[in-house]
């Protein structure tokens, strides 16, 4: 007998699920530590004799292929979850395989990124907008990376639970999809004030 | 909860709008971009462009526009806080006495 | 999930009490983790306290086991005392207090109090206690490295914490692995809270222990990811040499900095604060929460002004999140945004009165229980009284200006969480007891534990804010010695620090009382011995995996004593009927 109630029905009176409220509030989370760096960013931009252009340190064209990548990994992303509803396994599975595919092709689009940076000698220590700029990539790169590792889980070892819990692991999809477009909204944010302004 | 495929279907459609709007105003934001404003301006156009973008992701693949008022109301004391953070700590600076700085 | 397909019974010894995930078990982990912390932490006060006694002495007995690095000749370097000064702060707040607060009595308590079988996310709540676990290791294993632990204040204000030895660098990575450990602890009582509440249990029905907690996990949720993304700038500046608190043109020993420059030392002040004003809350409110219990419990009436107290502890935590730089004051912002943050300040100085108030004034006409838990928490109300009302010209501009820095601020801040949180967590543990052992401490050791260590306490902290009005800074290795200003109140020195060694040899029957009850106390005759309303009574003892026998239903508020009409003084929040 499952002890724990609310992990697949919702509760009548806040009308989530458990899992669902969870990604909210890690999200809720993640907003203040994201808003914390952007605050940063902020006041030392505003205090500073001088600050470069984003334009003419970043590349913005990759940054703006980048930016395109995860807005269609987002979209393949629900899409999956969108499947899964449908019924469709099959074609989940072919969904959220290019959402990490795509997830990867970001990767290494700001690998390039980053050794063009080092091989001209610009490393966060040089000055702080190259810090802050680092600083703001490096940690949603790790939090794009944990979104691969969760949802290369799911798409392998985890996908046998739409075998005995479809309803359970329908929801696992959508929150594990909630926690991927904030990372892409992240970016969507990140873009322009780095690289833009 | 499975709802009818004819729901889903409809949120399929819905969300092809939104990608394709997405993409349309990542364009627009680069375009402006090099338009060479005022930081101001370009600052203002950078962040209304991104809200919208944001807000579409959050609303329609997050789901955000049919949630729970529970969600809304957490979201909302984040949103408050996240401001006061931002707003307090850029206001402090301006708030020096005398032409000091924070940062030098 | 799979726990729920095994036998719980047939659980390995790893799963069981190692890996838990039951929330109890994980508690009394956080317990026992916490509580070994708290007394390391109050160890490393008591050497200092020799130095500000006595010094340049060599300190006796274990001077010569402290090295050469640290206390030549058994004498307190000015290096070590400092890093004993930060370590004090960092590993009572961190790793002791908070800890034991919200995730020892609050892991075991709430799920319990609301009716539920567990924590809403129980493996997530295994992997926040062994992030704990790691931090305290890694703060732990820095007093290790060369040049010791952290030495920059628990505040690590830059730039000496960006130049300061690698022990800084260990305690930033441990503060990664404390605050994830909070936070994903704060998501759990949420979830927890909100969504496995028992049937009939409405949000106006839950113990005050259970708002308390709740509101602490939003502070934890929202306060601290702006310490981890400074922690984590810190990090940088002091690993990859950015200059994200450096400021241009710094000379250290005489060399200037090759660092780039370009930062802003105000900037790490103010995500610190932003963290560290809820922090005190954080402190704070699960306390009230056990006070509130066991004040209801042992009054036989119902709590005067549960609804205000509910309203206001809301209220508290909103408002904790926008008065940060009233620990600002004296960095040199002006006067239009300390004015703002003096009037917040101001203003949430109100639902903290309403809340001692309304405990207060429920005393009135209560058939009063002076057991030791009760004394514990009596005494909490006008020790934290002192404690908040000493804030008050510390949050006004203006007298802050004298009393930033000094004495004052420690007395005030040690009055709320020494002889107000910790006396709360004494009361909890006293009150408790029966509930998870099945026995009962000795009231007799209770005894003397409780009176001696109330009247140790006011003499410690009290001499602090005459010597704090004189003007004797904190922080100073010697006490004050070397100034003027200060020598008058120097004596106080001396009567502090044999009334904190006495206080710690107070400690001992304690300590004792616990672990010598766990195995002989006294066995209670019922699985509500204090006769108390809350659903936590309504377990077996101790509360097997699941909680209950069967799921409860709550019919009534969590404080209905002398019901008029009901047969007995205490009408449980489960009974259906008087």
């Amino acid at each position: 007998m499952e002890l724990m109630p609310y992990i697949v029905e919702e509760r009548k009176d806040t009308g989530l699920y458990n899992a669902k409220l969870g990604i909210w509030l890690f999200l809720s989370s993640e907003v203040m530590l994201f808003g914390a760096l952007f605050s940063s960013y902020v006041l030392l931009r505003t205090g500073a004799a001088h600050w470069p252009q984003g334009s003419s340190i970043l590349n913005v064209p990759m940054g703006a292929f980048n930016t395109v990548v995860l807005i269609a990994s987002s979209v393949s992303m629900v899409f999956a979850w969108a499947a899964l509803k449908e019924n469709k396994f099959g074609k989940f599975k072919f969904n959220l395989g290019i959402t990490i595919l795509l997830a990867l092709t970001f990767l290494v689009v700001k690998s390039f990124e980053y050794g063009a940076k080092f091989e001209h000698h610009m490393y966060p220590k040089t000055n702080t907008f190259l810090a802050i700029y680092f600083t703001l990539t490096a940690l949603h790169a790790l939090h794009v990376i944990g979104g691969i590792i969760v949802n290369s889980y799911f798409w392998g070892p985890g996908s046998k639970m739409w075998q005995t819990d479809p309803q359970r692991f329908t929801n696992r999809i959508e929150i594990a999809g909630i926690y991927w477009h904030f990372v892409d909204l992240v970016w969507i944010f990140l873009f322009p004030v780095l690289y833009l302004l | 909860m499975m709802r009818g495929t004819h729901d889903i279907k409809q949120k399929i459609r819905k969300y092809w709008g939104v990608f394709t709007a997405l993409l349309i105003l990542t364009v627009v934001t680069v375009g402006i971009s090099y338009l060479k404003f005022g930081l101001a301006a370009a600052i203002i156009a950078a962040l209304t462009i991104a809200l919208i973008k944001g807000s579409l992701i959050a609303c329609f693949f997050m789901h955000l526009i049919s949630e729970r008022k529970l969600v809304y109301v957490i979201l909302g004391f984040v949103v408050f806080f996240f401001l006061s953070m931002m707003l307090l700590i850029y206001a402090s600076y301006f708030s020096l006495p005398g032409g000091a700085t924070y940062v030098s | 999930m799979s726990h729920s397909h095994e036998d719980p019974r047939r659980l390995s010894f790893w799963r069981k009490y190692i890996f838990a995930t039951d929330h109890k078990i994980i508690g009394l982990q956080y317990g026992i983790t916490s509580l070994f912390f708290l007394l390391f932490g109050f160890c490393l006060m008591l050497l200092m306290r020799w130095q500000l006694a006595y010094p340049g002495e060599p300190i006796p007995w274990i001077g010569k086991f402290l090295g050469e690095s640290r206390a030549p000749g058994g004498i307190m370097l000015p290096e070590f005392y400092n890093e004993l000064g930060a370590m004090h702060g960092t590993i009572m707040v961190f790793l002791g207090v908070v800890p034991l607060v919200f995730g020892a009595f609050g892991n075991y308590f709430v799920p319990l109090q609301i009716g539920a079988p567990d924590m809403a996310f129980p493996k997530l709540n295994m992997t926040s206690y062994w992030l704990f676990f790691i931090g305290g290791v890694v703060m732990l294993a820095s007093f290790f490295l060369p040049g010791g632990a952290a030495n920059s204040g628990w505040t690590a204000y830059p730039p000496l914490a960006d130049i300061a030895p690698i022990g800084q660098t260990f305690w930033l990575i441990g503060m990664v692995f404390l605050i994830n450990s909070s936070l994903l602890g704060a998501i759990n009582f949420i979830a927890t809270v909100f969504q496995l509440r028992a049937e009939g249990m409405t949000f106006m029905r839950l113990p005050f222990f259970v708002w308390a907690q709740l509101v602490t996990a939003f502070l934890l949720l929202l306060a601290f990811p702006p310490l981890e993304a400074a922690g984590v700038m810190q990090l940088l500046d002091r690993v990859a040499h950015t200059s994200f608190f450096l400021p241009s043109g710094l000379v250290v020993s005489g060399e200037p900095l090759p660092e780039s420059g370009g930062g802003s030392v105000l900037l790490w002040q103010h995500l610190f604060w932003f963290l560290g004003h809820p922090e005190v809350y954080v402190l704070i409110l699960p306390a009230m929460g056990i006070v509130a219990e066991i004040i209801a419990n042992n009054i036989r009436k119902p709590l005067w002004g549960y609804k205000s107290m509910v309203y206001s502890v809301i209220f508290l935590g909103f408002m904790s999140f926008i008065v940060w730089a009233h620990h600002m004051y004296l960095t040199g912002m002006g006067t239009a945004i300390s004015a703002f943050f003096q009037t917040t300040t101001m203003i949430i100085s109100i639902p903290s009165v309403i809340i001692l108030t309304c405990l207060f004034l429920s005393l009135w006409g209560g058939s009063i229980r002076f057991n030791i838990p009760m004394l514990f928490a009596l005494s909490f109300l006008p020790m934290f009284g002192i404690g908040g009302l000493t804030g008050l010209p510390l949050g006004l501009a203006a007298p802050d200006i004298h009393l930033h820095d000094t004495y004052y601020v420690i007395a005030h801040f040690h009055y709320v969480v020494a002889p107000g949180t910790i006396f709360a967590l004494f009361a909890g543990i006293y009150y408790w007891f029966p509930k998870v052992t099945g026995r009962k401490m000795s009231e007799v050791l209770g005894h003397i534990h409780f009176w001696p260590s109330l009247f140790l306490m006011n003499c410690i902290f009290m001499p602090m804010f005459v010597q704090g009005l004189a003007g004797v800074s904190r922080r100073l290795y010697d006490g004050g010695q070397q100034y003027a200003h200060a020598q008058a109140t120097l004596p106080l020195n001396e009567m502090s620090s044999i009334c904190a060694w006495l206080l710690g040899l107070f400690q001992l029957p304690f300590i004792f009382n616990l672990i010598w009850s766990m195995l002989k106390g006294k066995k209670v005759a019922s699985d509500n011995p204090w006769e108390a309303t809350t659903l936590e009574w309504a377990t077996p003892t101790p509360p097997g995996h699941g909680n209950f026998v069967k799921v409860p239903k709550v019919y009534r508020g969590p404080y209905e004593y002398s019901v008029p009409g009901a047969a007995k003084d205490f009408t449980p929040q489960d009974q259906e009927r008087v």
